[in-house]
């Protein structure tokens, strides 16, 4: 007969803290910085179609890292929480802290309970205000801690070198370009072996970048940065490496699922993947149907 | 955060299923009661209580289309208020025109912005034309009961449709039967005499501003022969609410813009009262 061993109730949290952090160490970073007119929010992302950062309400978005299932989920619950009260009461009662706090709890009581996974997610909810004072940047951990940011913030993979790349360069109330430009080059520090910097250029086709611009005139303040605008505003940058995992990768993704390496990052659930095909991308044209469609009579 | 949910609970699991795209869908299961249809009336017609919108008119021009109306709400007899807004926006691209009971129709206008908007936030794509004009669809079958109580609801949907090109033009029934219009269309107490107006006026040539001159001259001509409809008030400068949506996407007219166009349209009024003068045989030397 064999005996339940006993485990402490630390040891308990902490396997769990070590599988989540694990879990979000192999994604890429994702930076949000503060600058004059709003808030902007970047990360590398090959997916023109599956997004981390999104638009929750007129003035607040949702940017995550980790399995994109799961902050999948979160942000849908939260565009729903978030139109649900606009519409019982107005849209200014929709509040990036109210929000925040339902996140909180939910990873939270997912995370110390005992049944359930925790999730492997890290999430930024910003809001802007009227001017960048009332700007509110909150950053959450997969086990519901809330930390209210300003200036800039980082969650994901390298987070401690983006940040501190962050932490030298960023100034307060910059102009978007400044802000971008900074967003781009913190993304693209990273350490190696032997705790060299290592500066790489991300491609722009790579970025995702998005951002809550007060000075918008339509209430919905959210808008994304498109590749075209990017290249405009990043201006020349030298020749640009696409992803040193690919050539550096010392195992194909997805063969050490425990490694805490980076991932592919072709995989827009930034988790590696194995030969598992990565998620159809739904802009890419369909493939054709098994059956001819009924509008075409040409069709053989 | 809502009334449904505790301040220290975990978002209900209802929150995190995937797979509901459709807000009204997702009030249906959660909170019904703040669907506008899903109320139990006593018996008995409630018809005469509640103010009613009246004349909305909408016409495509190439390019575009144009939606005005007029700013009168009527209970029986009496004007419940003379500035009410009856048209409005329902996202970047289209706009929702009311007629019936105003309340009813104003909050299903909130539901429907909320129900394109939440669309395209949680999918990512914006609806067609023809989904957005369904979607209303079954928002108007969903107030039947209300609609037989005299608690109707009968809007004009217009938009301008990135596939095609085009503006176009939708009706309703109070049953939800969706109809498109070509060129022109009217709905409310007055529309007869708008759409015998337009009748004569349009063209499918028109440019915009043409188009903006021609639905003001409708809503006087509606005004002009229905009680119901308010026409231009001069003293208190009120005008339609005229809303213009392109390609680049929609926007309501400044009421200086409007004001000046009315204020032609009144000018001409002075001088002949039953406004322009159709030529009598198309094509032929009068015009």
């Amino acid at each position: 007969m064999s005996m339940p061993f006993y485990v402490s109730p630390e040891q308990l949290m902490k396997d769990r803290a070590d599988f989540a952090r694990k879990g979000i160490s192999r994604g890429r970073s994702m930076v949000a910085v503060q600058y004059a007119d709003g808030i902007l929010l970047a990360s590398e992302n090959v997916s023109q179609a599956l997004h981390k950062i999104s638009e929750i309400y007129d003035r607040i978005a949702f940017a995550a890292v980790g399995r994109y299932n799961e902050f999948e989920n979160l942000r849908i619950a939260g565009v729903r929480l978030a139109d649900m009260r606009g519409y019982a009461y107005d849209r200014r009662d929709v509040t990036a802290r109210g929000l925040a706090n339902a996140y909180a709890q939910t990873l939270g009581t997912i995370f110390s309970s005992g049944g359930e996974k925790p999730y492997e997610v890290e999430i930024f909810v910003a809001e802007i205000g009227d001017s960048a004072a009332e700007d509110q940047l909150y950053r959450l951990t997969y086990d519901g801690q809330v930390a209210d940011e300003h200036g800039y913030a980082v969650v994901g993979g390298a987070a401690d070198v983006v940040a501190s790349y962050l932490s030298e360069h960023y100034q307060e109330g910059c102009s978007l370009t400044e802000a971008l430009a900074l967003a781009v080059s913190a993304l693209g520090r990273s350490t190696n072996e032997r705790g060299e910097t290592d500066d790489r250029v991300i491609p722009v086709k790579d970025l995702e970048v998005a951002v809550l611009d007060r000075t918008r005139t339509q209430p919905r303040k959210f808008s994304r940065i498109g590749p075209a605008r990017l290249e405009r505003l990043l201006g020349d940058r030298g020749p640009s490496t696409a992803n040193p995992v690919e050539e550096g990768a010392d195992h194909p993704p997805g063969t050490a699922a425990t490694d805490a390496s980076p991932d592919d990052p072709k995989d827009p659930t930034d988790q590696e993947s194995g030969d598992a095909p990565p998620l159809q991308d739904p802009v890419a044209p369909p493939a054709p149907p098994p059956v001819a469609p009924p509008q075409d009579p040409s069709a053989p | 955060m809502t009334p449904h949910q505790g301040a220290d609970s975990r978002l209900p699991a209802a929150f995190l299923q995937p797979g509901v795209s459709s807000f009204a869908d997702f009030l249906s299961d959660q909170a019904p009661e703040l669907l506008p249809a899903r109320r139990t009336l006593p018996q008995g017609s409630a018809g005469d209580l509640a103010p009613h919108g009246t004349t909305i008119v909408a016409a495509t021009f190439p390019g575009g289309v144009v939606m005005a109306g007029d700013r009168r709400a009527t209970m029986g007899n009496i004007i419940a208020q003379r500035d009410i807004e009856k048209v409005f926006p329902a996202d970047e691209f289209s706009a929702v025109g009311i007629a019936g009971t105003a309340g009813i129709a104003v909050e299903m206008v909130r539901l429907f912005q909320v129900e394109l908007e939440h669309y395209e936030k949680i999918e990512g794509s914006t609806l067609s034309m023809d989904g957005k004009a369904n979607r209303l669809a079954a928002l108007i079958r969903s107030n039947l009961g209300m609609a037989m109580q005299g608690l109707a609801v009968v809007p004009l949907f217009a938009g301008f449709d990135m596939e095609a090109g085009i503006g176009r033009i939708f009706s309703y029934d109070v049953t939800g039967g969706r109809y498109e219009e070509t060129a022109f269309h009217s709905v409310g107490s007055g529309s007869l005499f708008a759409r015998g107006s337009l009748k004569k006026l349009y063209r499918e040539d028109l440019s915009a501003e043409q188009c903006v001159e021609a639905v003001i001259q409708a809503l006087y001509d509606a005004a002009d022969d229905d009680s119901a409809t308010g026409g231009p008030d001069l003293t208190r400068r009120i005008f339609p609410v005229v809303q213009l949506i392109t390609a680049e996407g929609g926007r309501r007219l400044l009421d200086d813009d409007v004001a000046a166009i009315a204020d032609r349209v009144i000018a001409g009024r002075m001088t002949r009262p039953d406004g322009p003068a159709a030529p009598l045989t198309t094509g032929g030397s009068a015009s």
